[in-house]
């Protein structure tokens, strides 16, 4: 695990808003029954927090959880824990019908921060912005490839894409954020 | 002469002259102008050549309708052609060529077919096609083909940048004039999230330069102030220089900003095309002037009333120091009034109309403006510039009662709204017959998801023409109390489609329609005479309408012509339709940010990194690059690959094969699942096992292929082709949720999570021996099983399979520690030899063991039996995808081409795709076949060329030797073989 490397190795742009790469992630899928009981003692154990909404995403210590679909759960935890939690996760829905996966390495993630982060995502994803809410769960598309995003914080937010085109991600990113191309 | 007047000019800024050039020589204008304003305040009138009779032409608009004055703009990297003059606005060090003539703008060649122009008649191109057929291709189509097109293509790569937008609004109000102004100002304050673009540089539109009070204040001052509340509404967002170019369903609305067309070069992007979607839009759009038909009205210095007014209001322009006026309706006289005030001459104002009263000719006479009532102008004197008008009676046939000198001539045959953005989307138009326009008809909107209302058009684009008759509509419509304003009362116009009603055919000839494309009243007449009712195949048929300006003057008076003709009301014959854009809009603006880098996703590897830095000559496979081959210092691709193979065969090579895709599969019912998506039984393969498999479609053709591996006692990794990952997911959840929705099983795409490398060559498991952690031993692991452990440091899972025939074992890693497997394992195999090698290695190697590949032996007609792969068909099954198709009559035929090795008799390689012929010919002349090529390559290890290929009743041919004719007369001869070339039994993998 010492050996694990993010695709683009916490490249950094600053532009009129900063586009870095933010380097391994623990992330893992979970697909089952979201209204089981036993799904949701074993999220809050793995995540540390309650199952969240629709198109919602929980976080809370370095941890938590994102609602994908009416079956999917993305559940965040530091990199190296990972493994860890899937076996944990395994563990506690055995006897379930219910998929759990290590997904921390078919992804890569990104943060935009900046007063104008929300201009440079406004040019790739066909996103209401202004509208998202805090600490809503959007999946998306960024110009050609899927994407899933969030606002992590006043003037920031993560994008998730498959780690195969983060340098994709990453040359769209940065080709928005480029002084001279502020919306407003 | 037209020149720049001393005084006035509300848009330009005297203080900041800037310079350009049009057609390399120098001009000057201002801060302000239009490229348009500038030529013609530098007393450039002429300005191009037509498309068909190359007749000279000059400004005739000011805004987005104008139809001549298109140049060539910008140099090199930056040239583009058919720049419309009057919408571009001017920039310091601007260079301008104009179109459409050789060898120069003065003196034209290809004028002589104004000469010969009875010669040209609409509907020429049409006649050309059909008549005598030989010419088309001899004589017509190379003489078109060099004149066809306007403007010159540009050679460089776009300097430029590009990008998109998307927003989104409650209320989208296009168009900045007075009528969006004050409609945005009413939703803005109701709460709603309001968009408002313009698609010039200034608010306000025409009433400013009407010279209307509102609320007591000239225009200017009202639109500022209302802006000035808009720009401080947080709900509100403005954006000038912002064209909506098309509306399509559900309220999307593409916009055309245009951000730094007037600053070339200064570091932002050239255009944002903005997609947004809008809860509701308002067209505040405007109208359009339209021309009269008069004999010579294509004379450079013939222009709109309302552009010249635009021309001397806004930029101290005028067209000629001499102007007369030729209207049907009052609101010429606007333009009289403005140039009498900055002390131009109007000899006469010409009236169609028997009897002129009005406020506003009543305000003309008194300004000791010669009104003449009941007159036309039967004919235009001048070259490339106007010297004269001739008068006639409007009722009667042109007999010249009085000729009049001037310089320029102002027309004004009514306003027309614009109703492009209504109409996009289904909104219907109605027929007003007292303005003599279409417009909006509410009744029949365009309508959103609900059924209801998406479109509001209001003001001019509603067919409101004076601004009190606007703002009240906007009041009526929006909302809120319309603001008062001065607008003078305007009688009504008389349609005017021809000039005098009684012109005879050689006036008719001069008469133009669309100055653009040369369609003449005639041109009209004819077609309705050969039979062209539809005003579309009218359109298509003289050309009326086409091109860069898609008939904003000449649609109208076309069709009432057409109407005329044909003896029936307008709108009995309607319009043509209105289709984005609304002007052309640039092909950057469509690519956005797609170029160079990024022009497409490129998927990469964990490993892509250490393939680059080590001579990887990549290849595309679906949307990855994968290497090709490693070429060394001086190695050429061919040499590259043979020296791979023979590596790989002698020591060890290693391959990355990250991008295969990796499918987990799992649940009570993942078994049951399986066996209906694979040919061959999955559920009975035992934890840690692997089986290779086949997927058919539902009509039983080959669709992809790979390993399946068992993970645990309810859980299947599946392995798809490196194209076929996304595909076969996406077929899974396919059945799963739409079919068999009460069987319980997950999926996950597990593609990306791991790095997976093939260590093949016999010395593959001393490689792995070195790196340790893990029992790789023949025993230890055996062929088609897998183990998981921690390999060199790295988390790992083991297959013992082989692609290559050889000793292989295929090892998968998170994909975070594939880059350090990789290098762990070129470090470790130093000493046994080993060598990274491609995809064509690959390729060559499984074709030698009589391998398939999806792609190479399937192509979608193929089924599993065709490839005598009946081996991983189970018989026992009561069902799977692909079984009842595949005992179809015709699919289990034994006249089926089927797989069979090939070697040509001289050891050469057969090309690629070649057919077997057989004796005989088919029912339409050609050469019957029995066969046909799959794969073919040149067999390093053998030292000859090797192919695969389907032959009707192949298998039992053995030994036949076939003819598949190549390129050239060229006759290849190969004989049917076994399919496997190299260790048939099969020792080299099994040790």
């Amino acid at each position: 695990m010492s050996n694990a490397v993010s695709a683009l190795q916490g490249k950094t742009y600053a532009g009129f808003a900063t586009v870095t790469e933010a380097g391994l992630q623990g992330m893992i899928t979970l697909r089952g029954d979201l209204s089981s009981a036993k799904v949701k003692k074993a999220v809050k154990a793995a995540a540390g927090v309650d199952v969240p909404a629709q198109r919602r995403i929980v976080l809370k210590d370095g941890k938590g959880a994102g609602w994908m679909s009416p079956d999917e759960l993305l559940i965040l935890v530091p990199y190296a824990e990972a493994r860890a939690a899937v076996d944990a996760l395994s563990a506690a829905l055995a006897g379930e019908h219910a998929l759990v996966a290590d997904v921390s390495d078919a992804r890569a993630m990104f943060r935009v921060k900046g007063a104008r982060a929300d201009q440079v995502l406004m040019k790739l994803c066909p996103v209401d912005l202004p509208s998202l809410a805090e600490g809503e769960l959007r999946r998306t598309r960024a110009a050609q490839v899927a994407a899933a995003l969030w606002k992590s914080d006043r003037d920031e937010f993560t994008i998730v894409s498959f780690r195969s085109v983060a340098s994709y991600v990453f040359g769209a990113l940065e080709t928005s954020a480029r002084p001279g191309s502020e919306i407003s | 002469m037209s020149t720049r007047l001393h005084r006035g000019g509300r848009l330009i800024d005297r203080a900041k002259p800037l310079s350009f050039t049009f057609n390399g020589r120098r001009m000057k204008g201002y801060q302000g102008d239009t490229l348009a304003s500038a030529l013609l305040g530098a007393d450039q009138m002429l300005l191009g050549r037509s498309f068909k009779y190359h007749r000279p032409r000059g400004l005739v608009a000011s805004g987005a309708e104008e139809p001549n004055a298109l140049v060539g703009l910008g140099e090199g990297a930056r040239f583009e052609p058919n720049q419309r003059t009057t919408t571009t606005e001017l920039f310091d060090g601007a260079t301008m060529a104009s179109q459409n003539h050789w060898p120069s703008l003065e003196f034209d060649v290809g004028a002589i077919n104004n000469s010969f122009g009875r010669f040209l008649p609409g509907g020429f191109y049409y006649k050309t096609f059909m008549f005598p057929r030989f010419a088309w291709k001899h004589l017509f189509e190379p003489v078109i083909r060099r004149s066809a097109g306007l403007g010159k293509v540009p050679k460089d790569r776009d300097a430029d940048r590009y990008e998109y937008a998307y927003a989104f609004a409650d209320l989208v109000v296009v168009g900045g004039g007075i009528a969006g102004i004050a409609a945005a100002l009413e939703a803005g304050k109701a709460g709603k999230r309001v968009l408002l673009i313009e698609q010039t540089a200034h608010w306000g539109g025409r009433a400013p330069v009407d010279g209307v009070e509102i609320d007591g204040k000239p225009a200017d001052e009202w639109v500022n102030k209302t802006v000035e509340i808009l720009g401080k509404m947080e709900n509100v967002t403005l954006r000038l220089r912002t064209m909506a170019s098309g509306l399509y369903d559900h309220g999307y609305l593409l916009a055309y900003e245009r951000i730094a067309d007037h600053a070339p070069g200064d570091g932002r992007p050239r255009h944002r095309l903005w997609r947004i979607r809008a809860g509701h839009v308002v067209t505040a759009t405007g109208a359009i002037e339209r021309p009269l038909s008069f004999a010579g009205n294509d004379i450079p210095g013939v222009m709109l009333a309302g552009a010249v007014r635009d021309y001397v209001v806004n930029w101290a322009v005028s067209p000629g120091d001499r102007t007369v006026i030729v209207t049907n309706n009052d609101d010429a006289y606007r333009t009289a009034l403005a140039l009498v005030e900055a002390g131009l001459i109007v000899p006469a104002v010409i009236d169609a109309r028997a009897h002129v009263k009005g406020a506003l000719p009543e305000a003309a006479r008194a300004r000791g403006i010669r009104v003449l009532e009941g007159r036309g102008i039967a004919k235009v004197k001048g070259g490339k510039r106007v010297t004269g008008v001739s008068i006639c009676a409007q009722a009667g046939e042109g007999a010249e009662l009085e000729f009049i000198d001037c310089d320029a001539v102002a027309m004004s045959g009514g306003w027309s709204p614009v109703v492009h953005l209504w109409s996009h989307c289904g909104g219907k138009l109605v027929w007003d017959e007292a303005r003599a326009m279409f417009r909006p008809d509410a009744a029949r909107p365009p309508t959103g998801e609900d059924g209801k209302a998406m479109v509001t058009a209001v003001g001019s684009a509603n067919g409101a023409l004076t601004a009190d008759e606007v703002l009240a509509d906007v009041a009526a419509q929006i909302g809120g109390k319309a603001a008062r304003t001065d607008a003078a009362a305007e009688s009504a116009l008389e349609p005017v489609w021809v000039m005098p009603q009684g012109a005879g055919p050689a006036l008719r000839m001069k008469m133009w329609l669309d100055p653009q494309n040369d369609v003449k009243v005639s041109d009209v007449q004819l077609a309705a005479r050969e039979g062209y009712h539809s005003v579309e195949h009218t359109k298509r048929y003289t050309t009326l309408g086409m091109a860069t300006d898609q008939g904003k003057l000449s649609n109208i008076n076309g069709l009432a012509i057409l109407s005329d003709s044909l003896s029936q009301a307008i709108p009995q014959t309607g319009t043509t339709t209105f289709r984005p854009p609304y002007t052309p809009i640039s092909m950057g603006a469509i690519a956005g940010e797609a170029r160079g880098e990024i022009f497409q996703p490129l998927r990469k590897s964990p490993m892509d990194e250490w393939h680059a830095a080590n001579g990887a000559y990549f290849e595309p496979v679906g949307l990855w690059r994968r290497p090709y081959c490693y070429q060394r210092p001086g190695e050429g691709v061919h040499e590259a690959v043979n020296r791979e193979i023979g590596n790989a065969r002698s020591k060890v090579g290693m391959l990355d094969a990250s991008t295969l895709g990796k499918l987990v599969v799992k649940g009570p019912d993942a078994g049951k699942f399986l066996d209906m998506l694979y040919t061959g039984v999955m559920s009975t393969l035992p934890v840690g096992k692997c089986r290779y498999g086949l997927m058919c479609t539902e009509n039983g053709f080959l669709s992809d292929d790979g390993v399946v591996v068992r993970l645990s006692e309810d859980t299947w990794l599946c392995h798809t082709t490196s194209g076929g990952a996304d595909r076969i997911h996406g077929w899974m959840e396919d059945w799963l949720q739409c079919e068999w929705w009460d069987w319980k099983v997950y999926t996950a795409n597990l593609t990306e999570e791991y790095a997976q490398i093939a260590v093949a060559g016999p010395n593959a498991r001393k490689v792995l021996e070195k790196l340790g952690g893990m029992d790789v031993s023949a025993a230890g692991l055996p062929a088609m099983e897998w183990r998981e452990g921690v390999l060199g440091g790295c988390r790992a899972r083991i297959y013992r399979i082989s692609f290559s025939g050889e000793l292989s074992y295929e090892i998968a890693v998170p994909a975070s520690e594939g880059l350090a497997l990789w290098k762990a394992l070129s470090a470790a195999g130093e000493e046994f030899g080993v060598m990274p090698y491609g995809t064509e290695a690959m390729h060559i190697m499984r074709a030698e063991k009589g391998f398939i590949m999806i792609g190479d032996e399937t192509d979608g007609t193929v089924i599993p039996q065709d490839l005598n792969l009946n081996w991983a068909i189970s018989k026992k099954k009561a069902d799977y995808l692909g079984k009842r198709a595949q005992e179809r009559s015709h699919m289990a035929s034994p006249e089926r081409w089927k797989l069979v090795g090939l070697e040509t008799l001289d050891g050469s390689v057969l090309p690629d795709g070649v057919y077997a012929v057989a004796e005989g010919v088919n029912a339409n002349g050609q050469r019957n076949v029995q066969g046909r090529v799959t794969s073919t390559y040149f067999s390093p290890t053998l030292g000859k060329g090797i192919a695969m290929g389907l032959v009707r009743h192949g298998p039992e041919r053995m030994g036949e030797v076939l003819d598949f004719p190549g390129d050239g007369g060229k006759v290849h001869k190969a004989r049917i073989v076994d399919q496997v070339f190299y260790d048939k039994e099969g020792a080299k993998q099994n040790v």
